[in-house]
């Protein structure tokens, strides 16, 4: 026991020696540009929508609230935006797949700096804010509701405040009570009834709603963290004071998700996302229905009229280069699902697509050892990190919060 | 057994001594690893697979001259940007009405294009736009351009580090 104290002391001696005696900097030019490229002050405003044009008008934020915490925008009204995306959570649930009406198979994104993603879900199955925000109000396991239903309550219970914004709304005494092109086969059949003229006006009733909880959710941004204070004064060479000093677990954090464990590869920029879709060997869940993620997302995003290249955007087609250069078909979109911000993330377990992992721990360990995908190709090597090394990845993921 | 037990008194008895001894040995490894290392590094021909970053060269088969420029200046991580591919003979004259398909990935991380970038302009002289480019990710990406006009048909890569 003695030696082996002795030998423990020694190391630690030669180690201090080596480094001190060389005055090796803590983190060298390359690092610093890294970390800088991370801190929040380099986040840009979030760009205009310009196929939204209330995305940017109070009055719009204002009803978008309103609805996205109104539970009569459900088939039964028990269900909003924020039963999933709950306020006070970072707008998420804390479960592994989200309850709405039903049990869905996905885990609850959270929603600061939703404006700036170019593709919505975890399988990028919308291609903007505001037509992401009409899916969950039709999808039977989430609200459940038909926008038939949605156009009638809109205008009995918010009528004067949709007029100023949208403008007139229309006559929708004969529209039947029930109807959507993706409900029950009742409410299809409804649906079905309907002449042009007033399946245009429900969906255009239907898509300014959209476009109004869009508005609301573009004010929810991402919150300065103890990285984002320890990056600024790394970048302006003072030294970190207070809560802003690093551990030296967490630089040894910090210099392994930038360097050795390619963390940054795709947790890139300031909300650590690349915005794109990867297929990392994530397990699938037991009991779910079969999930191929991206590749089958390709085929919805086109399907749905509400997408950019649909006749309910605002502003011309210039604003759908993303939705005109996806990638449409291939191996890499096999099980691929878009890389989540780590900002907040230590605060929300558990991780990834489905909920499959409890903790950053087991997050980190599956990135170190990184299982081939039960299905197209795991883009993510193994790492090999020793305990100390995944402890302290997890040490910097908590300096995010 | 003998021997072992010795050991177990020599060690006891010269711990410190023989701890050194490991660390000196240690570190005269090292070194000689390193320089190993070093002087194959040093003497190992440069991998012609690595990135060539020149944004002006000939097509595989030498049939045209390509050039290939972001649009406005700088290349910006995580945007969609679009790009000037000019085509040249190689006698210099612009190369029009050219087919031109876009494929690439980035070589190191076995991934393709997160966009699908498409000739979506002709310019005049030789000039096409390549709309839709992005590179989502640092690192070394590869944008590979068939091309099909009059002189025939080539193809070109391009390597871009970020
Ligand atoms: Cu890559």
């Amino acid at each position: 026991m003695r030696c082996l104290a002795h030998v423990a002391s020694l190391a630690t001696l030669a180690a201090l020696v080596l480094l001190g005696g060389c005055g090796k900097p803590e983190f060298s030019d390359a690092e610093k540009k890294t970390i800088a490229s991370l801190a929040l002050n380099t986040l840009p405003a979030p760009k205009a929508d310009t196929t939204n044009q209330y995305a940017d008008v109070p009055a719009a934020a204002a009803l978008g609230s309103t609805l996205f915490f109104d539970a009569s925008m459900s088939r039964d009204g028990t269900v909003s935006c924020s039963t999933c995306h709950k306020i006070d959570r970072q707008f998420q649930d804390d479960l592994p797949q989200a309850v709405g009406v039903g049990h869905t198979n996905r885990r609850t994104m959270p929603l600061a700096g939703v404006a700036r993603d170019p593709w919505f879900f975890w399988d990028g199955r919308r291609d903007s804010l505001w037509a992401q925000a009409l899916t969950p109000l039709e999808n039977p396991l989430e609200q459940a509701g038909n926008r038939a239903a949605f156009a009638h309550y809109i205008k009995k219970r918010f009528g004067e405040r949709y007029e100023r914004i949208f403008g007139p709304l229309p006559d929708l005494s004969t529209v039947p009570a029930n109807a959507s092109p993706l409900g029950t086969e009742a409410e299809k059949a409804a649906w079905n009834a309907m002449s042009t003229g007033q399946a245009d006006d429900v969906n255009r009733v239907f898509a300014n709603i959209g476009k109004a909880i869009a508005a609301f959710e573009r004010s929810i941004e991402p919150q300065q963290t103890r990285f984002d204070r320890f990056a600024i004064d790394l970048a302006t060479g003072a030294k970190p004071e207070g809560d802003a000093a690093f551990s030296p677990e967490e630089i040894l954090g910090l210099k392994l998700f930038i360097g050795k464990a390619n963390c940054v590869t795709c947790h890139n920029g300031p909300r650590f996302t690349d915005n794109a879709f990867h297929n990392t060997g994530v397990p699938p869940v037991k009991d779910l229905p079969p999930d191929r993620g991206r590749v089958d997302a390709v085929a919805q995003v086109q399907a749905d009229p509400f997408n950019c290249f649909g006749k309910f955007r605002d502003g011309d087609a210039s604003a759908c280069r993303e939705l005109r250069f996806m990638v449409k078909d291939g191996q890499q979109l096999v099980r691929a699902y878009k890389t989540p911000s780590l900002r907040g993330a230590a605060a929300r377990a558990p991780y990834m697509h489905a909920g499959q992992f409890s903790s950053l721990d087991e997050v980190v360990a599956h990135y170190s050892k990184a299982p081939a995908a039960v299905e197209g190709v795991s883009e993510v090597h193994p790492l090999d990190l020793s305990d100390h090394e995944r402890a302290a990845l997890v040490a910097f993921l908590k300096t995010l919060d | 057994m003998r021997h072992a037990a010795r050991d177990v008194i020599s060690r006891r008895g010269t711990g410190l001594a023989s701890i050194w001894r490991y660390i000196f040995a240690g570190l005269g490894l090292a070194a000689l690893v390193v320089g190993v290392l070093t002087v194959v590094y040093l003497t190992a021909p440069h991998s012609p697979q690595g990135p060539d970053t020149s944004r002006s060269k000939k097509t595989a088969n030498g049939l045209f001259v390509a050039s290939f420029e972001p649009e406005r200046g700088a290349i910006r991580q995580g945007e969609l940007q679009s790009w000037l591919l000019t085509l040249k003979t190689a006698a210099g004259a612009p190369v029009e009405g050219a087919a031109i398909t876009v494929s690439g990935g980035m070589p190191q991380h076995n991934h393709g294009l997160p966009t699908s970038p498409q000739a979506t302009d002709y310019l005049g002289e030789g000039r096409y736009r390549i709309d839709g480019v992005k590179f989502t990710m640092g690192g070394w990406w590869q944008l590979r351009f068939a091309v099909s006009a009059a002189a025939g048909s080539d193809s070109v890569v391009f390597d871009i580090v970020l």
